[in-house]
């Protein structure tokens, strides 16, 4: 899946189509995770594109994307597969009364692949190629950073009553993390590690241009500027992409072709998410950053 | 192989500088290295840095090891700096303490030079203060209160638990029988130690990781430690070693601001943004050990107390000072502090600590 890929460059040109801006770190990084066959750990704060990285990878894969969003106390049951018991027992119900009681056949016809339910995890490993996102990981307990690594040491899935399910093409795997909890280095040991920074200047007005080509380019510059000085301003929560991009749709949408203090200001709860950072900068910075 | 003998002298050269360049990670550069341009000194760095670093606070170093062992060539030109790389320690004075880093981009050498030079020995220890850590250690485990998880596990009596009772029906050929419960689980929180290592608190300051030690190894993922004075350092790695000695001595040597100054509203913001907020402070039971001496605005420590307050299920101020008699809580920061907290206990004595233990159990 990865042949028309022959270097680095080549990668971020075919993700470029897409949408998607990768600076070189973030395509080597994903040029070797897809040559060496080892999941991306992909860390930076949130809204710099971790995410979306996934999708633009999946796209110029013309691989599936299969998204496994981690949340606190998820397990295997919601990872990898489950049986659906309603259904078992219905086929149960159905067998008896059609008179069938061969025990041995009534149970192996219970455990068939039709009554299991693929979680994201086992989905990725039967539709190759695929792309298998694990999402913020870091929220999940590290019983299951144990269970995944086991997983995607052999890219494989066990399954007692039916047998190992194996990946044709193993499936590329980006993991991502807010850190807002230290993910176990045995899991990061495994991966290829890259620290996901915030765009320079020349990249972030040409990701604004890219994903809204509707935007004007006098605002997108000026969105890109502004967004650069806010994350220097010391804020609860410093904005990232995604903020500066929903900043400047909502300019755009207002009829806005270049930044100035009132729009900002009736716009400042796009890229600013917490009361404190909104008064601040509306009472401190704004100008000044608008006006330099 | 030329090229294979300049990866592992690079590699030497990582572990010189702090970056765990374990060998199967140096495997891994080499393999990485078959897939690029190996005479592209751009490559190269992509390849050792996608494989040898693990962590943000590994990134500034690697790149500092990278221009010292190739040259500078390679390096990005504006080299991504990540908020958490700062991590490890944060500057925060900016009038006192000697070399002051001026602009952003002599900051960082600056501050590893600071790291270096002021690199502490606490390894020396008396055969009291050891037997004391024992007892510490057998006394924190009882552990830290426990909350109920989105996790449902087996009970007596709860809700019906669909998915086994139709399970056991399964087993007995799809006839009904008893119905299986389910409740939620229940976890113990999150703990958080913020220890005052500045000047003041050095009396203090052995005994307090030594208990910030025994803490971590109870329950060693469940635990964060920093250290607070003029930065913030993390020390909770350092902290897993299972002797008491060796994690004491490598947390001395973690911490660069050892007995200087406090800047304690500056560091405990520090700690907010960079890990708190994100979810290390969230639900947890919070201790924070400092004799609320400060050098900087009251103000401001008032200000993250209160944040502090607003995310944690728990905080827990250890004054030492609070044991002595006549002791009234009148300095600034104590002062500013003091509405946002739960519990105000003291910290100068075993008698003191084994109280603290209570205090969290009871959280």
């Amino acid at each position: 899946m990865d042949a028309a890929v022959t270097d680095p460059a080549a990668l971020a040109a075919a993700l470029d189509r897409t949408g998607y801006l990768p600076d070189e770190g973030l395509a080597t990084a994903a040029f070797l995770a897809l040559r060496m066959h080892r999941p991306l750990f992909l860390e930076g704060d949130p809204g710099v594109g971790k995410t979306s990285l996934a999708t633009a990878l999946a796209e110029v894969l013309d691989a599936r994307l299969v998204r496994l969003q981690c949340y606190e106390g998820i397990d295997a049951a919601q990872a990898l597969y489950d049986w659906d018991f309603p259904r078992q027992v219905l086929h149960l119900r159905a067998a008896e009364t059609a008179g069938r009681h061969d025990a041995e056949e009534l149970e192996r016809s219970l455990y068939d692949r039709r009554f299991l339910v693929a979680r994201p995890i086992l989905q990725a490993i039967e539709h190759a190629p695929s792309v298998l996102l694990v999402d913020e990981i870091d929220r999940a307990d590290d019983e299951f950073e144990a269970f995944l690594l086991e997983v995607l040491a052999d890219n494989a899935v066990t399954i007692p009553e039916i047998g190992t399910i194996r990946a044709e093409t193993p499936p590329l795997v980006v993991l991502t993390s807010n850190r807002t909890r230290e993910v176990h280095d045995a899991l990061k040991r495994r991966c290829l590690y890259h620290w996901v920074a915030h765009p320079t200047y020349e990249r972030e007005v040409a990701i604004l241009r890219r994903r809204q080509p509707e935007v004007a380019e006098r605002l997108a510059r000026d969105v890109a500027r502004v967004t650069a000085g806010l994350r220097e301003a010391d804020l609860l929560k410093p904005p990232g992409v995604a903020e500066s991009l929903d900043w400047a749709q909502a300019l755009h949408l207002l009829g806005a072709r270049s930044l100035d203090v009132e729009n900002a200001a009736a716009t400042l709860g796009a890229v600013l998410k917490y009361h404190e950072d909104a008064v601040r900068v509306r009472e401190t910075v704004l100008a000044e950053l608008i006006g330099a | 192989m030329p090229a294979l003998d300049i990866v592992m002298g690079f590699a030497r050269t990582l572990r010189h500088a702090g970056v765990p360049a374990t060998p199967d990670r140096v495997q891994a550069m080499v393999a990485a290295l078959d897939h690029l341009d190996v005479a592209n000194p751009t490559d190269t760095y992509w390849a050792g840095r996608l494989t040898l670093c693990a962590d943000p606070a590994d990134l500034e170093r690697y790149d500092a090891a990278f221009a010292a062992y190739f040259g500078g060539a390679g390096v990005p030109a504006r080299p991504p700096r990540p908020a958490a790389v700062r991590l490890r320690a944060v500057p925060l004075d900016k009038g006192d303490g000697g070399a002051q880093p001026g602009d952003g981009s002599t900051r960082t050498t600056l501050a590893s030079r600071q790291e270096v030079l002021r690199h502490r020995d606490v390894s020396t220890l008396s055969a009291a203060e050891r037997d004391e850590v024992r007892r510490l250690l057998a006394l924190l485990a009882p552990h830290v209160g426990r909350r109920r998880t989105r996790r449902y596990g087996p009970a007596s009596r709860g809700a019906v638990d669909l998915e086994r009772t139709v399970r056991r029906m399964l087993h007995q050929g799809g006839e009904p029988s008893r119905l299986a419960r389910r409740a939620r689980r229940r976890k113990p929180r999150r703990l958080v130690l913020l220890a005052d290592v500045s000047g003041s608190m050095e009396p203090y300051a052995d005994a307090l990781l030594r208990f910030a030690h025994a803490a971590v190894r109870v329950a060693p993922f469940n635990v964060e430690v920093f250290t607070l004075g003029t930065r913030l350092t993390r020390v909770t790695r350092e902290l897993r070693r299972r002797d008491p000695d060796a994690a004491l001595e490598a947390a001395g040597a973690a911490i660069p601001d050892w007995s200087g100054g406090t800047r304690l509203g500056d560091a405990l913001k520090a700690f907010l943004d960079q890990w708190g907020q994100r979810g290390a402070a969230r639900g947890a039971v919070v201790v924070l050990c400092s004799d609320g001496w400060e050098r900087g605005d009251p103000t401001l420590l008032g200000e993250q107390v209160a944040r502090l307050a607003r995310l944690a299920h728990v905080v827990i101020w250890v004054n030492p000072h609070r044991g002595k008699p006549g002791y009234e809580p009148v300095t600034g920061g104590m002062v500013a502090a003091l509405p946002h907290i739960d519990h105000l206990v003291a910290g100068h004595n075993l008698a003191a600590f084994e109280q603290l233990v209570r205090v969290i159990d009871q959280s």
